[in-house]
């Protein structure tokens, strides 16, 4: 008999855990700053979202489909990889598979390595975030340039992205400029010395940076928003024309994407085409969408396939739906979470409501045991997805799987079996009562002694009320009997 | 050992073992538009505008004066064509492998497109002759765009039946954005800047 032992989740080269939630969190909330931008930066999206999704007519039945959609993918996920496959070396591209990170940036590496290049340009990819590929080609003697401008403001700036869709969003304009006029001259044409913080002008020094780059670079580096099994196209949605740049200019194109970001047919692109630019930026459509299918227009293409524990994520049936995320985003802008704490404390390159979800998924719950409970469960990120991802289900079902402290367990064990009898129910109402007498003057108590003090180092407690229900009842109802 | 695609594949099947049954894709989301002829142009025509794209309508005698106008109040003394656009313009340079350093010392791009949807304000190029390859579109800093009528849908899903998928596609929905900085939308990162549509009607 073999014993089966899970699946391999994704490998630690990868970006998804650091610092426990608590304690990032609890620096994160302290920068008054950072709060501020996050506060208008997430309104602001909130806002536009909701305006745009409200003129769709017909939201509810496209938001239905595209769950369906990917349920579909994912039950057959095994074939309909074979037929990506196929439609893509049929179209003259290659096709590669990566088990983990590590396999991912040796695949890649040799690639570039194969073309001579000791640069490559890159298209924003949480995929290659995911994997750490910027480090692993550094070490490898390739610089990767980011092109996405906040991408470029986090590189510069030796910071992470701590957010999906607008990664420098804990940034202000006056730290955007002295990032550039600091930092740019050292990798390549260096910002004006009149740089002002107006957007214009920092958006125009990107512009004039990354110029050469384009023109220059041989290689590029992308990520893909979708593939479509049965014609092998690949698409990435963008705004600024930075990816355009990327994949149209360079003689070889290098996609690396998870093996979720499926869908089966042609056809089902316009129901994603019309979920992904509402929800992400609240617009009717992203400024500028690629697709290719194949190698085209004298490119050489390159399509690698990861797993990196997102085939853990696919064994578990009560957690799998977390691989429909088209990574739109609009649950980190909704959370109220986020908005206080913002995406570095969550310590994965998946911040916010899908990434308490997925990372742990990801990397084992115990790699990531605190994320789970990074959430208020108020039910705001479900309503927002486009794909009806019931995010918080999911995080009750991985609370219930990370390890506990033995301490917590003891306390849950004694209220289970204070509950189990009326008698011993009484009993331990009569001494709760006892607690109001510790937090008489402000109405709270802010601190248990331990065990219990891990719960409220991060809560108030309120006192235990004066009259319990069960006493109330006797005292106007008779004890009933 | 075996290889990463056996690995991964006997991975999928296993976290598969469950056997979910296949969902069932209900597609009864709008496919078709309702508007007619006369409001659907207007719309296309009110979303470009509200992109930040400029819009001239003309009818198909007019078109090539209409171009040649555009061109001139651009000062685009030098534009790139793809080799099958069927009009003759004034400095017009035709697409003939350019490098892109050759395509970035040129004022702009006068292309046609495959459709146009109405209610996104998206112009949809598949690379045809008239449109030429991704790079003419992409490096110059003004891009000049013909959409006749009958290239024009209201929504998403008739745009994407039209489409062939072995071709390579770009959607444009007005000029390159970015809201990258304290999410101050500003036109023009890294695209065309400016992008005009003259629609024939
Ligand atoms: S979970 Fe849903 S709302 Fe959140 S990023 Fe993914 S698709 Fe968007």
């Amino acid at each position: 008999m073999t014993v089966f032992l899970g699946l391999p989740r994704a490998d630690p080269e990868s970006h998804l855990h650091g610092a426990p939630f608590p304690q990032a969190a609890r620096a994160a909330i302290a920068d008054t700053q950072l709060r501020r931008n996050l506060g208008n930066a997430t309104a602001t999206i909130r806002a536009k979202r909701a305006r745009v999704v409200g003129e769709v007519p017909d939201w509810a039945a496209l938001r239905a489909a595209g769950a369906a959609i990917k349920d579909d993918t994912l039950a057959r996920l095994p074939e309909l990889l074979v037929q990506l496959e196929e439609a893509v070396t049929a179209r003259g591209g290659t096709v590669h598979w990566a088990r983990d990170a590590t396999e991912a940036n040796r695949i890649v590496t040799a690639l570039v390595q194969a073309t001579g290049a000791d640069e490559v340009v890159k298209v924003k990819s949480m995929a290659t975030q995911e994997i750490g590929l910027n480090e692993a080609l550094e070490a490898a003697g390739i610089a990767a340039w980011e092109t996405d401008l906040a991408e470029l403001i986090v590189q510069l700036g030796h910071d992470t992205p701590s957010h999906i869709l607008v990664p420098a969003i804990h940034r202000n304009r006056a730290e955007i400029r002295e990032i550039f006029l600091r930092e740019m001259g050292r990798v390549g044409l260096p910002a004006p010395a009149d740089l002002t913080d107006s957007p214009p002008a920092l958006a125009d020094a990107a512009r004039r940076h990354l110029r050469q780059k384009f023109l220059d670079a041989r290689v590029a580096i992308s990520g893909a928003n979708f593939a479509v099994a049965s014609t092998g196209t690949l698409s990435v949605v963008e705004s600024e024309g930075n990816g355009r740049m990327c994949i149209t200019l360079p003689r070889t194109l290098i996609t690396v994407m998870g093996i979720e970001k499926l869908v089966p047919t042609w056809q089902d692109l316009e129901v994603f085409l019309q979920l992904l630019p509402r929800s992400s930026t609240g617009e009717r459509m992203n400024p500028y969408t690629s697709m290719w299918s194949g190698a085209v227009e004298g490119q050489e293409f390159h399509l690698v396939l990861l797993d990196n524990g997102r085939t853990a994520v696919l064994s578990d049936p009560e957690g799998r739906a977390a691989l429909r995320c088209i990574r739109c985003s609009a649950c980190l802008n909704v959370c109220p979470v986020y908005e206080r704490t913002g995406g570095h404390a969550y310590g994965s390159i998946y911040p916010g409501p899908i990434g308490a979800v997925l990372s742990p998924q990801m990397t084992g719950p115990s790699q990531n045991s605190t994320l789970p409970y990074a959430s208020s469960l108020c039910g705001a990120c479900y309503d927002a997805c486009p794909v009806a991802i019931d995010i918080p289900s999911m995080l009750v079902h991985l609370r219930s799987q990370v390890p506990h402290p033995a301490a917590e367990r003891a306390v849950m064990r004694s209220v289970a079996y204070a509950m189990g009898s009326p008698r011993r129910w009484a009993v331990a109402l009569a001494v709760s009562k006892a607690g109001r007498l510790l937090g008489r003057r402000r109405g709270r108590l802010s601190t248990l002694p331990p065990p219990l003090s891990g719960w409220t180092s991060s809560r108030d407690l309120p006192l235990p009320p004066a009259e319990s229900f069960r006493d109330w009842w006797t005292r106007t109802h008779g004890d009933g009997s | 050992m075996s290889s990463a695609r056996d690995e991964v594949l006997g991975r999928i099947r296993r976290a598969l073992a469950d056997r979910p049954a296949p969902a069932e894709v209900r597609r009864d989301y709008r496919r078709t538009g309702e508007l007619d002829r006369t409001a659907l142009l207007d719309l296309l025509v009110d979303r470009l505008v509200d992109y930040k794209a400029s819009v001239r309508r003309c009818a198909e005698p007019e078109l090539a004066g209409t171009l040649v106008d555009a061109l001139t109040e651009r000062g685009a003394a030098r534009v790139v064509v793809p080799p099958g656009l069927p009009w003759d313009l004034p400095g017009a340079v035709r697409d003939d492998d350019l490098t892109a350093a050759e395509l970035d010392d040129l004022d702009g791009v006068v292309t046609a497109c495959a459709v146009a949807v109405a209610e996104t304000g998206t112009i949809v190029l598949d690379s045809s002759p008239d449109q030429g390859r991704r790079m003419i579109t992409l490096v110059p800093d003004y891009h000049l765009c013909v959409v006749r009528a009958d290239q024009v849908v209201q929504i998403v899903p008739e745009a994407v039946a039209r489409l062939d998928p072995d071709r390579p596609l770009t959607w444009i929905s007005g000029p390159s954005a970015t809201s990258d900085i304290e999410l101050n939308r500003v036109e023009g990162v890294h695209g065309p800047r400016t992008l005009e549509v003259v629609l024939v009607d």
